[in-house]
């Protein structure tokens, strides 16, 4: 098993930032291992944070219950009806407690990671992404926007990133697109690579192909809508709302019109 | 007509970009542009500089609008904000930061 220092602990790493997990459990470590097989670190990356992985029921927690993340006393308490966790942000550590279902540890680290995003300028954001002639594109919407379509439509020389989430990163006065192992309907994890951000395509439904640029203002409403956010914390979300302000500022922003045809991505070009 | 006074609310996010401001409302998350003369409103909302005044110096002449119509207008656009939390409205001077 790569990635790991011993056959329990596994360090997924998307975006640069490895998250390890100390599974109580080997045969679920497995498990988890093969769903994020190409997300593993290489031996020797260090972890930018660690938790603890609990195989057992979540306790009091009713099965239905929606995710809630919030913090108290400094730390950050994510729940849902499958699971519950904690995470220090300042310690960088944290556990989590769930049933064996891999789909609760794919949640916890997408909170997780949008939690550590927002500290550092970036976000997640429900896009699907691709890497064009060396440019990364997103290829943002809500469910049933056209993210799936448009993945299914890439020409072969198109990397794709993610069909359903992609991570922004930072880093100066540029950002980067990152793949991510999130699959949505493909059912496909992306990939681990990464590209300057060239511009971000809010996708709508159209009669024809058309790129409509959008003023900056306009284009942070869109894309705060699809940025993947569930903290109930009014600092993060400042933090967030400035993330995508500054993204906007520096990154072409457009209203990708198009029709269920490869033709569409002439545009792209 | 007794003066009024407009303040941001200090848990309203905001930033221009370009010729428009947008305003997140905490909270809630609802989010707001607001156009060319509302920003110009918005950046002066200090809570000690009467409404009227903001109206007049940086309305009218940068719009070339009448002040009156211009005074409705804004008063109307800040009851507005006021009932979704993100300007405070008094008759009396606003301390910054008051929530």
């Amino acid at each position: 098993m790569t990635g790991s220092d011993a056959p329990s602990r596994l360090l997924i790493e998307i975006a640069g930032l490895g998250v390890a997990l100390n599974c109580e459990d080997e045969e679920f470590a497995r498990l988890v291992a093969g769903a994020y097989s190409s997300f593993l670190a290489l031996p020797g990356t260090p972890a930018a944070c660690e938790f603890a992985v609990h195989i057992a029921p979540p306790r009091g927690t009713d099965p239905d219950e929606d995710v809630r993340v919030s913090l108290a006393d400094g730390k950050w308490q994510i729940r849902r009806g499958d699971f519950e966790a904690e995470f220090d942000p300042r310690a960088r550590q944290g556990w989590v407690r769930h049933t064996a279902n891999p789909y609760s540890v794919d949640t916890v680290l997408r909170i997780v990671h949008t939690l550590l995003a927002a500290d550092a300028g970036g976000f997640l954001v429900h896009a699907a992404g691709a890497i064009l002639n060396g440019r990364g594109l997103i290829l943002a919407g809500a469910s049933g926007a056209g993210k799936t379509t448009m993945c299914r439509l890439a020409p072969p020389d198109a990397v794709l990133l993610s069909d359903e989430i992609c991570y922004v990163t930072r880093h100066g006065e540029e950002y980067l697109v990152h793949g991510t192992p999130f699959a949505g309907e493909l059912g496909i994890p992306g990939v681990k690579v990464s590209a300057p951000a060239a511009a971000l395509y809010l996708l709508a439904r159209g009669n024809q192909h058309r790129l409509v640029p959008l003023k900056p203002a306009e284009a942070a409403r869109q894309l705060l809508r699809c940025i993947l956010f569930f903290a109930e914390d009014a600092e993060l979300a400042g933090k967030v709302f400035n993330s995508a302000c500054e993204f906007v500022r520096r990154t072409p922003v457009y209203r990708l019109e198009f029709q269920p045809e490869p033709g569409v991505w002439e545009l792209l070009k | 007509m007794s003066e009024l006074y407009v303040a941001r609310h200090p848990a309203a996010a905001w930033r221009r970009l370009e010729d428009e401001v947008i305003v997140m409302a905490a909270q809630e998350s609802w989010l707001f542009t607001l156009n060319e003369v509302a920003a110009e409103i918005w950046e002066a909302a200090d809570g000690r500089t009467p409404l009227a005044s903001i109206v007049r110096d940086r309305i009218c002449e940068k719009f070339e609008v009448d002040f009156e119509q211009a005074y409705r207008d804004a008063e109307e656009l800040l009851r507005a904000l006021a009932e979704r939390g993100i300007v405070l409205l008094s008759e009396t001077p606003l301390e910054a930061g008051t929530p």
